[in-house]
């Protein structure tokens, strides 16, 4: 699935390195004792420490410091038992520090890998470079007042893992299937909840082109903080496309941070490397190294879920699934929790096929996400348990699940309501076959003379005769004795 | 009875615990003296109302019979880096103007636990940052002490910085004791210069918690006393493991007046030989000697050792310490609390902010520090820094092995004159230079009166201890305080 971009010099590929901040699911801030739920009152979840008052000092939360363990571990990374906190510094109204508590070159997590699940059901490895924790700044708000900003510290400190990636991608595609793939990862770890909408999880993506065949890596542009995957895909898009063209033209690319307009779908230059910031990092004398016995990683360990790729494993292994329709199903935990309740006690084909073919198509139309899902897993469990016993046919069950849509009602009250109990009866079945085999003489006469595929025909006259309710089996085996004898 | 500001800690302890006075009565004289004393610009904040009644406090548990032993009732200054719930704090800087901090610090938490005083705020170099209590936005202190001959005679002298208001207090009599805080020397060298006792704790030994931070590695607060038996006390209320302070040691506090047996026999004392600088005062080397030689007939043992790497010491302070204000000092933006100057963008405020709220050393500081992290040059100064301070903190290691403790002077001159060395930065850091060391190795030191300049000036003499082994620093400074014999309140008075 290559992405080469035609240029007017040659053939180009795109080099994607993403940096993505995920917010860690904690009571508590990185360094403090705040609290952290979003959408609270502005300034309403701030400590003296979140607020930088003269003497406060921080003191490490263990439960973020678990939180990265367990997402490293996730990520298949080295987890390093020695990490260092660094401050790096610059000023901003919404930093009350003056800096970032953050890792610069002893990160507490070192590299990993994840595994992407392409749309043509491949599978590709991206090397992940490291996990660092670091605090989250403040929010400036522009738009409360003509002359001034006002500052909201809620966020301040909150604790983010910071996710390096390796510049492994070369597709918009991959680095989308890289977002979903990490998000999922978080949410099945419940270190992140990875929702970008609100800002739980962003993304910084790195862009460079080089001619196809070359392995060079050339100047990227870092684009700051989308907030989609598919903005991150769109803006992949334009700056390969503006790197082709600058190169094309005779021009360089210059290293620089750039921000991604979503209403344009273009990036712009935010500042240039000769106005970058000089951090300055140097390790936090406020801390001392962060150091974890091997004993506390193994403890962390044993609690790990089942992640994606192992689930992912298991259906195709244990369920038979095909790898796509594996992937699929754990690419949410939700989803996989949803199809695993459906699938208990079931053929889990089956309850895939459903899950797939005709729940999603009814998410996807009303625009909502599987815990939202107007069906619930129970329901739909016993839809399929009523195809199984034969008490309705697949194709009752259909219009069965349009119904449940409707009313919410359970299917065993609707094939009750509705009658729609499927006819079993053989002499009932034998009536309605003599009955269109009478009406049918001109198809009779079809049969006879070879035209085997007439007797669809009469099977649509016996289902039609019997609101669709006879069993189909029993329905051919009758009209072929009848025909044939 | 003797005049109730003449007493020290452990002889008002006595005196409170006999009746023979209150400490509202105490407090009072001491409130008296404050108000005579002004001149001195020893405090930037008076706090007489909450001294009366905090001194009530006490003569009320007192009388009930809960009294919290020896610091209950004791009036004290309290240097102006230690954050005071609903008392003004401002760290001798303009850009703290109007900081009334809704938090007390740790170590002024745990002194008023202990019952102790608090008369008022005492003056200080901006930040901590100076060895003459000249940099404070609220003007330089005086030292009591005059001198009684010489160039100087007559002069307004320097008290030392940069905890020149607490020991000026102390010395002139308008704290029975103060706490201080020590970065390079801002206990030792004012206690020195003003002819009190001093005391470095082991960094870790007191909460940082509260305390306005300087260069974080390094600050560490302690007591600024009348005697050595005083500063054991006051630092036994002072310190404590706490879990708001990461870097505060998780150890008990032992009973440090206890640990002063007055028997230093046998012990091992080292002499540091890179020490004897060249062109070293000649009146600094007899003191020395002096205390080496009252130290031997106490019956210790004399051992010359090495720190080999005692001339690279303050260089590397002057990049550690500097490095770390910078990121520091980062949060004093005009943003949330202090000065604020306006400015027609964000930038703008932070300059007009800054530059009108740090002063001159402040700002150099600053400047030094973020030279030293700024990129192309971190390695060559910040890394190579730590990598030296390593090598100092090893040779302390080294000759701690074979000694008990290690006496050298505190600092390299007597108090000089207001005004003296205002313009070379350099010739004033090198006041320091016996201390940094230590404070680098993260040791504790402390300075005792061990004699007099030719002009009758007051001089210390350092005693440095293993880590965490304040008990023998403050042995061994009680049989040199005990031998020198000096009766420093004879000449304590600036009036003479």
């Amino acid at each position: 699935m290559s992405y080469i971009l035609k240029g007017e010099t040659g053939d180009w590929e795109v080099v994607i390195g993403l940096e993505v901040h995920c917010q860690v699911i904690s009571n508590a801030k990185l360094f403090s004792g705040a609290a952290t739920d979003f959408g609270a009152e502005p300034n309403t979840q701030v400590s003296l420490v979140d607020a930088a008052m003269p003497g406060m000092l921080p003191v490490i939360n263990e439960q973020c410091v678990r939180q990265a363990i367990k997402t490293g571990l996730g990520l298949k990374a080295k987890i390093n038992t020695k990490s260092v906190f660094a401050r790096k510094n610059y000023f901003y109204a919404d930093l009350p520090q003056g800096y970032q508590i953050s890792q610069a070159d002893q990160p507490i997590v070192g590299p990993g890998t994840i595994i992407l699940d392409l749309a043509d059901g491949t599978s590709r490895e991206v090397g992940i470079e490291r996990l660092h924790l670091e605090q989250d700044a403040g929010k400036s708000l522009h738009d409360q007042d003509p002359t001034r900003t006002f500052i909201d510290l809620n966020r301040t400190g909150v604790a983010l893992m910071e996710i390096v990636s390796d510049p492994d991608m070369r597709s918009p595609e991959e680095a989308g299937a890289y977002l979903r793939k990490l998000r999922s990862i978080v949410r099945y770890l419940e270190t992140c909840d990875g929702n970008m909408d609100q800002g739980s999880m962003r993304c910084d993506v790195n862009v460079s082109v080089r001619p196809v065949g070359s392995t060079e890596l050339r100047t990227r542009a870092e684009t700051k903080n989308v907030n989609s995957v598919r903005f991150a895909m769109q803006a992949i898009e334009y700056e390969a496309a503006r790197q082709v063209a600058i190169y094309d033209g005779g021009g360089e690319v210059v290293q620089e941070t750039r921000l991604f307009d979503s209403q344009k779908g273009v990036t712009r230059s935010m500042r240039s490397k000769e106005h970058a910031h000089d951090y300055r990092y140097f390790p936090d004398p406020d801390l001392l190294p962060l150091v974890f016995s091997d004993d506390l990683v193994a403890e962390i360990k044993a609690t790990l879920p089942e992640l994606p790729d192992e689930r992912k494993d298991r259906y195709i292994n244990v369920f038979g699934l095909s790898p796509y329709d594996a992937g699929v199903l754990v690419a949410e935990k939700d989803t996989a929790m949803y199809f695993e309740a459906v699938a208990e006690g079931r053929d889990a084909k089956m309850a895939a096929n459903w899950v797939i073919n005709n729940l999603f198509a009814v998410l996807s139309d009303r625009g909502v996400g599987i815990s939202d899902s107007p069906i619930s897993a129970v329901d739909l469990g016993k839809l399929l348990g009523l195809i199984v016993d034969e008490t309705i046919s697949t194709k009752i069950a259909k219009d069965v699940f349009e119904a449940m849509l409707e009313t919410g009602d359970s299917p065993e009250k609707i094939v009750e309501d509705k009658g729609l109990k499927q006819i079993t009866d053989t002499g009932a079945i034998e009536a309605a076959v003599d009955a269109a085999i009478a009406a049918g003489t001109a198809q009779v006469a079809q049969y006879k003379g070879g035209n085997e595929k007439i007797l669809g025909w009469f099977v649509g006259q016996v289902m039609k005769s019997t609101q669709g309710k006879a069993n189909p089996g029993q329905v051919n085996k009758l009209l072929k004795d009848k025909l044939d004898n | 009875m003797s005049k109730l500001n003449e007493l020290n800690i452990a002889s008002a302890r006595d005196g409170l615990a006999r009746g023979e006075f209150s400490a509202a009565e105490l407090t009072e004289v001491y409130i008296q003296a404050i108000q005579a004393g002004r001149d001195m610009n020893a405090y930037i904040t008076e706090t007489p109302d909450v001294a009366l009644e905090r001194a009530r406090e006490s003569d009320a548990r007192r009388a009930k019979g809960d009294a919290m032993g020896a610091m209950d009732g004791i009036p004290i200054a309290m240097k102006d880096l230690f954050c005071t719930e609903g008392v003004l704090t401002t760290a001798g800087s303009h850009i703290l103007d109007g900081f009334v901090p809704p938090y007390e610090s740790t170590v002024s938490a745990n002194l008023r636990s202990a019952g102790a005083v608090m008369l008022g705020k005492s003056n200080l170099d901006e930040f901590a940052m100076g060895s003459a209590n000249i940099t404070s936005y609220y003007g330089p202190v005086k030292n009591p002490w005059k001198a009684t001959s010489g160039p100087n005679q007559g002069k307004d002298l320097v008290p030392g910085g940069s905890s020149g208001g607490s020991a000026a207090a102390v010395a002139g009599g308008l704290a029975m004791a103060a706490t201080g805080t020590d970065t390079g020397g801002s206990i030792r060298q004012p206690a020195s210069f003003c002819g009190i006792v001093g005391l470095k704790p082991t960094y870790g030994r007191c909460s940082r918690w509260g305390v306005v931070a300087f260069a974080s590695s390094l600050d560490q607060a302690g007591p600024m006393t009348k005697t050595v038996q005083d500063a054991a006390i006051m630092l036994g209320a002072m310190a404590g493991h706490d879990p708001k302070d990461s870097t505060s040691a998780p150890l008990p506090v032992p009973d440090f007046e206890a640990l002063m047996t007055g028997d230093v026999k046998g012990l091992t004392i080292g002499i540091p030989k890179e020490y004897k600088m060249d062109g070293m005062d000649p009146e600094i080397q007899a003191l020395w000697d002096q205390g080496i030689a009252w130290l031997k007939d106490a019956g210790c043992i004399i051992k010359e050792v090495s720190l080999p790497h005692t001339k690279y010491a303050l260089a590397t302070y002057y990049i550690v310490a500097p490095a770390e204000a910078s990121a520091n000092l980062a949060r004093y933006d005009g943003v949330r609390y202090g000065l604020r100057v306006p400015g027609d963008s964000l930038d703008d405020m932070y300059m007009n902010t800054r530059g009108a709220g740090f002063g001159e050393e402040v700002q150099r500081r600053i400047l030094i520090g973020t030279y030293a992290l700024s990129s192309g040059y971190y390695d060559a100064y910040y890394i190579k820094a730590q990598k030296v301070r390593t090598l100092i903190s090893n040779d302390f290691k080294t000759a701690f092995e074979s000694v008990d403790a290690i006496l050298t002077p505190t600092a390299p001159s007597a108090a000089f004159a207001l005004g003296e060395k205002q313009e070379d930065p350099v010739a004033m850091y090198l006041n320091d230079v016996f201390t940094v060391p230590t404070s680098l190795a993260g040791l504790p030191g402390m300075s005792v009166p061990a004699g007099f300049s030719s002009t009758g000036l007051p001089l210390g003499l350092q005693v440095i201890g293993r880590s965490f082994d304040e008990g023998t620093v403050l042995n061994v400074g009680a049989a040199l305080e005990k031998a020198a014999g000096l009766n420093l309140k004879a000449v304590t008075g600036a009036s003479s």
